[in-house]
């Protein structure tokens, strides 16, 4: 699960989520889900996700500061579950 | 009213604002109709025949006309044909020079089917949306292109809709290397009636929803850039001269709904907290070049700035 967040902490709201599923039980795509899954990061670690990687904090390049371009604050969570053999 | 009636200052400012202007059933039922014919049947879904053929035989035998890139856009299709009527359309001509100037030129179309499911199981593909992505390629240019996205029959939540997102469409990004977004707070899945047109910027974040209807979805959509000058093409009557300005943060009352500051400066759901002061700069930025006033501001977030720089 991909979180992204208003701001660089954990407890801010989310503002945009994808979802991978590696177990093949569900194929979630572009659009699927109007509401979010989780409130803000720290909602999902307490609902027994792992957090794996967080975007790094940059500074602005000199000249670039008012360029916008992809989201800043990627969070990537993971979940193990069991499956059949 | 002017003919062809222009787009009002608040309109346009919400186009700079949000990338985008949405008329709803704005082509009457006999334009969409004879566009459907004139796009031409398409095949049923027939065992082991993959989407792609399907698709290439529908292109081919569409009496939509191609048409080269730079082509005035008076001059792509057929007097009488569809297209020609649905630009026609006064509402249309309006927006269009509003938005773009005189004459505009065509960039490209094309006729985006969206199939259910039985064509997936028939071809052995997948059903699924369209990642997300932006038109093109990496676009500095603070001048715009218009994309026109034309929905000639009604479309249900279910049949997909396009679906896109409003307020990225100032972000500087590589096509679909925003893929990985799945879903974004304030997403928009057009679900219309019959002749809904939509107008957006280039820039917009968009891409076509997963069909699980049981019929074909069509959309038609139409990239235009200006011929020319761009900017204070729409009916100026109501741009207010530029004001002293307002009172920030400690308020005491709700800004003026509706004006341009205020519309400048409304955020989006998916905005990031600090970047979304970000999007202000780039909408003003965006409003400046449009109205032709280099001082132009909205609730001091530029005028800020450079007063520092100049120091």
């Amino acid at each position: 699960m991909v979180l992204y967040l208003a701001n660089s902490a954990l407890d801010s709201p989310v503002v945009g989520w994808s979802l991978y599923d590696g177990t093949g039980e569900r194929l979630h795509m572009a659009g699927d889900a109007d509401e979010a899954p989780y409130s803000t990061g720290l909602a999902a670690l307490i609902d027994g996700w792992r957090l794996i990687q967080a975007s790094q904090l940059l500074p602005h390049p000199r000249g670039e500061e008012f360029d916008l371009s992809y989201l800043k604050y990627e969070f990537f969570f993971e979940q193990l579950i069991e499956v059949g053999p | 009213m002017t003919d062809p009636p222009l787009l009002s200052s608040a309109q346009v400012a919400s186009f700079v604002a949000r990338g985008f202007l949405r008329f709803d059933a704005a082509a009457p039922a006999e334009i969409n109709e004879q566009f459907m014919a004139d796009a031409g049947e398409i095949p049923k879904p027939a065992k082991g025949v993959k989407l792609r053929r399907v698709y290439g035989e529908t292109l081919a035998a569409t009496a939509i006309p191609e048409a080269p890139a730079g082509l005035p856009l008076a001059e792509v299709y057929p007097a009488g044909s569809a297209l020609a009527r649905l630009l026609d359309l006064p509402l249309v001509r309006g927006v269009l020079q509003s938005l773009l100037g005189d004459a505009p030129v065509f960039d490209h179309h094309f006729l985006h089917v969206t199939f259910p499911p039985a064509y997936h199981a028939a071809g052995g593909g997948e059903n699924v949306s369209q990642h997300t992505h932006q038109d093109s390629t990496i676009d500095p240019r603070l001048a715009f292109d218009v994309q026109l996205m034309y929905f000639p029959h009604a479309v249900s939540r279910e049949m997909g809709g396009t679906r896109f997102v409003p307020g990225t469409h100032l972000r500087k990004v590589s096509e679909v290397a925003v893929g990985r977004y799945q879903n974004l707070r304030g997403q928009q899945h057009m679900v219309c009636e019959a002749g809904t047109l939509l107008f957006l910027h280039h820039g917009m974040w968009h891409g076509g929803g997963v069909n699980r209807s049981e019929r074909t979805r069509t959309m038609f959509k139409i990239r235009v850039r200006a011929s020319g000058r761009q900017t204070r093409r729409w009916d100026l009557s109501d741009l207010a001269a530029p004001v002293a300005q307002r009172p920030i943060f400690l308020r005491k009352s709700a800004p003026e709904a509706g004006s341009v500051e205020t519309i400048l400066t409304t955020p989006e759901p998916w905005f990031e907290q600090d970047t979304g002061r970000l999007e202000f700069v780039n909408r003003i930025k965006l409003w400046r070049y449009l109205t032709e006033d280099p001082l132009y501001d909205a609730d001091y977030w530029l005028t800020r700035l450079e007063a520092v720089a100049a120091n």
